[in-house]
């Protein structure tokens, strides 16, 4: 790791060049670039994801930390490539007037003709891809369960400010729950008329899943409380019975189809390296994540919720 | 129906096999111990296997079901890939069943048929269950006739029986047939999976990515700028605890019939219509259709077994000083072979294959050899350290691709030399990609046969190395080599007779 202080972007590009001459120029293989944009509490968790994802998609990974924004401009950074990884990594720490420009440090540092993805491992903004970092990038990765504060208004944000190429890790969190959900149908074709999802009170993961299902399904998908940890239960009615994927503890499920035994299917609550490296493995849009998001601003559409709560007054 | 949460777009979703069972038969070798078991693991562990997946050992062992578990947990502990998680293990651990007995023992057979039927009830597999011999191929026959005799290969409804086999397919072309004949006397051609496991390697499968999916390199790849290609398998290892099985089988029977013939196979094919099963048999089928051996055998193939030696710093025995090899043994632990290719493509493009043990270090690779520029319009001198520009294609270890070419010497002559450009598949994806074992072991599951040799396929390799092991038998004894050393002089020669080199891999 070199330390560099009030340095450019060339300055850093060329601490690359030199880092890799002093490794004896090995073959690196890259195929991305990954910037993440990250406060200093969270910077180093988030460049150890982003290095252990990068054991499967080699990348240059540059690390973004906004300082605070007055007094005079400055760019710090801390320049390694890999020992015990593959691919180059930079930690770079913008004050005053330059972290208002942060595309202007990463531009000059992006790999050649290669796909850029920039991840918010916490906070992101309101609409990634409008963000000067963001545009440069073909995939935004939002987290919005790693948002400080208020997860669910944050992902109702991503959901009506999407735009082709984001996507979001409480997305990617419910991967193995469709998968064994589609699973469960693959082998019980049978027609599904109602849906229940179980979370803990606040999950956006929780939500995309309900809006994925109602999506897909066409049917109302009721989302139920319970203690968590994270998603507990997803139960879908059919003629049959119900068929139902419980787990208690965030590491072990049981699949119920009816008319077989219960089996027991391991359902762990994935790392964030993971979550990314499963992320970085298609760049191109995620269609079903749009369609989800679309499902879900329908829902949340101020129409909707009036409608919704005229019928409710009419009711009552 | 269709399944309303599929959808073609969604890449997220892994493909996940069915409700099923994997029976093993010789639970207690080293592959299903070192290997099977382990990628059994990984998959779970992958979220790949269905839910009430249930692994059936068999073998001739006083063991109960928990014993099993045992050995299982055991192999997955020391062997497996990714790591340990207690809840992966508890999806798996109630699905383990030990059945003791022998082949021929009708009763074994029958606890067997009651306890596939046991977990179709307990577990829910559906009537899926998928046979792996990974037994020596004597004993086949009496395992697929036990099969169909307890009704176990045979399936209802929608329901699906596969057959899982290795090589050796056979040590000739007739006894490939036999085999052959055993296997479908009883299970339909689709149902049968044969394992080369360098077909699930993700390197062998990047050949026809690479081929196929880049402008850069097809139109190269032919008789016009193609000198010739040099397929090599090479071992460090001698034979270890395999003597039972080696001797009489030798190099070219061990790996030259499946391995490099398939190898070379992908490397010389034609691009095929689509990458389903049907269509890369054909294309491969036509490579190894059109094979032709060189008129004189003598000239263009070699063979010898290795002696003495050091090798890697410790001092090895010669073959037939190891343990259970006889001292008169003829069997070649080195196999070199010329084949030409009659097409458009490869007509007058040699194909040189070996494999060996004991030799210089363990690599298996495919060299594509380009002819020499037909015009240098530098000095005789600047040019001395060039040779010929190389693709190479390494499968095992350190998996990559490298190229070689000309470039200039810095300073004021124009002198140049050979650099090579180097692409480590292996240094960062291998660590995450998966085990052959484990993509194999899912597409019997799926049912999914592109990477599995058809018989036919098994025969046409027999056809091109038969006349040649006959030709060995009927001259005399093999040469030698010393252990750690890269062959035999003859095999030096046989290249120089063209006029070539074989390549330090």
């Amino acid at each position: 790791m070199i330390e560099m202080t009030g340095t450019t972007a060339s300055a850093i590009a060329a601490e690359f060049v030199r880092a890799r001459r002093r490794a004896g120029s090995p073959a690196m293989g890259m195929v991305m670039t990954l910037v993440f944009v990250v406060d200093e509490e969270d910077a180093e968790a988030a460049m150890q994801a982003a290095r252990t994802a990068s054991r499967e998609h080699p990348a240059r990974v540059l690390g973004i930390i906004l300082g605070d924004a007055r007094g005079a401009a400055r760019v710090d950074a801390q320049v390694g490539i890999g020992s015990g990884w593959t691919g180059e990594t930079a930690m770079i720490r913008l004050r005053g007037e330059v972290t208002r420009h942060p595309e202007s440090v990463v531009v000059p540092l992006l790999l050649p003709d290669s796909p850029v993805v920039v991840w918010w491992p916490t906070r992101a903004p309101d609409q990634p891809a409008e963000h000067p970092l963001g545009r440069l990038a073909r995939r935004r990765i939002t987290d919005t369960a790693a948002t400080p504060r208020n997860k669910a208004k944050a992902m109702l944000t991503q959901c009506h400010h999407y735009a082709p190429g984001n996507s979001d890790l409480a997305w990617t969190r419910i991967t193995h729950w469709r998968a064994l959900l589609a699973a469960a149908l693959d082998q019980h074709p049978a027609k599904v008329t109602a849906a229940t999802v179980s979370a803990e009170r606040i999950s956006p993961s929780a939500d995309l899943l309900s809006a994925w299902l109602a999506d897909r399904l066409h049917v109302k998908v009721e989302r139920t409380t319970s203690e968590g940890p994270g998603i507990t239960e997803v139960s879908l009615e059919t003629k049959g019975g119900p068929i139902s994927l419980v787990r208690q503890d965030g590491k072990l499920a049981t699949l119920s189809v009816p008319g077989e035994p219960d089996r027991p299917v391991a359902l762990k609550r994935r790392d964030i390296d993971e979550l990314l490296a499963e992320e970085l493995r298609h760049l191109d849009p995620d269609d079903v994540y749009a369609s989800t998001v679309k499902k879900m601003a329908r829902t949340d559409s101020p129409s909707r919720r009036a409608r919704s709560t005229r019928r409710a007054k009419t009711a009552s | 129906m269709r399944n309303p949460l599929r959808d073609p777009q969604d890449r997220r979703l892994p493909k996940i096999a069915g409700p099923c069972s994997l029976v093993i038969f010789g639970v207690t070798g080293d592959l299903a111990r070192k290997k099977l078991m382990p990628a059994v693991y990984d998959l779970a562990n992958r979220g790949l296997l269905p839910p009430g997946f249930s692994l059936v050992g068999f073998a001739r062992r006083d063991w109960a079901d928990q014993d099993f578990a045992q050995i299982v947990h055991d192999a997955v502990r020391e062997h497996s890939r990714t790591e340990f998680r207690e809840e992966v293990w508890r999806q798996l651990a109630e699905g383990f069943r030990f059945v003791p007995g022998d082949f021929n023992d009708d009763e074994a057979f029958d606890a067997l048929r009651r306890t596939v039927e046991e977990l179709d009830k307990a577990r829910g597999t559906g009537g899926n269950h998928a046979f792996y011999l990974s037994i020596p191929p004597r004993f086949f026959a009496d395992v697929i006739g036990q099969l169909k005799e307890h009704g176990l290969a045979t399936s209802e409804g929608d329901s699906w029986r596969r057959v899982v086999v290795e090589k050796p397919f056979g040590s000739d072309l007739e006894t490939a047939r036999e085999l052959n004949a055993v296997i479908s006397e009883v299970f339909p051609p689709e149902s049968v999976f044969r394992i080369d496991h360098y077909l699930g390697k993700e390197t062998v499968q990047n050949i026809l990515a690479m081929r196929f999916s880049n402008t850069l390199f097809e139109p190269i790849w032919n008789a016009n700028y193609v000198d010739h290609v040099q397929i090599t398998m090479a071992e460090d290892i001698g034979i270890g605890g395999r003597a039972g099985y080696y001797d009489g089988i030798g190099a070219a029977r061990d790996v030259i019939q499946n391995h490099l013939l398939q190898l070379m196979a992908l490397t010389a094919m034609e691009e095929p219509t689509s990458f389903d099963a049907k269509n890369l048999r054909v294309e491969k089928q036509k490579v190894l259709e059109s094979v032709v051996l060189p008129r004189r055998l003598d000239l263009t193939t070699a063979r010898a077994q290795y002696t003495e030696g050091w090798a890697g710093g410790v001092k090895v025995p010669g073959y037939t000083q190891e343990q259970d090899i006889p001292k008169s043994s003829r069997t070649e632990t080195y196999a070199a072979i010329t084949l030409n290719i009659e097409s458009r493509r490869w007509a007058g493009v040699p194909f040189y294959i070996r494999a060996g043990k004991r030799l210089g270090r363990r690599v298996t690779e495919v060299a594509v050899v380009f002819k020499r520029a037909p015009h240098l319009p530098f000095h005789d001198t600047s040019t001395e350290e060039l040779t010929q520009n190389a693709l190479v294609i390494r499968v095992q270890p350190d998996e990559g691709v490298t190229m070689r070419f000309g470039s200039k010497v810095p300073g004021t002559a124009m002198e140049i030399r050979d650099v090579t450009m180097d692409f480590a598949y292996g240094g960062s994806f291998t660590e995450t990609s998966p085990e052959a074992y484990e993509r194999l072991i899912l597409d019997v599951l799926l049912g999914e046969p592109p990477l599995f040799p058809r018989h036919e396929e098994v025969e046409l390799s027999w056809k091109i190395l038969d006349p040649i092991v006959q030709y060995w038998a009927a001259h005399g004894k093999p040469d030698t080599y010393e252990a750690g050393t890269w062959g035999p002089p003859t095999a030096d020669r046989m290249l120089a007779r063209d006029g070539r080199a074989w390549r330090r891999p």
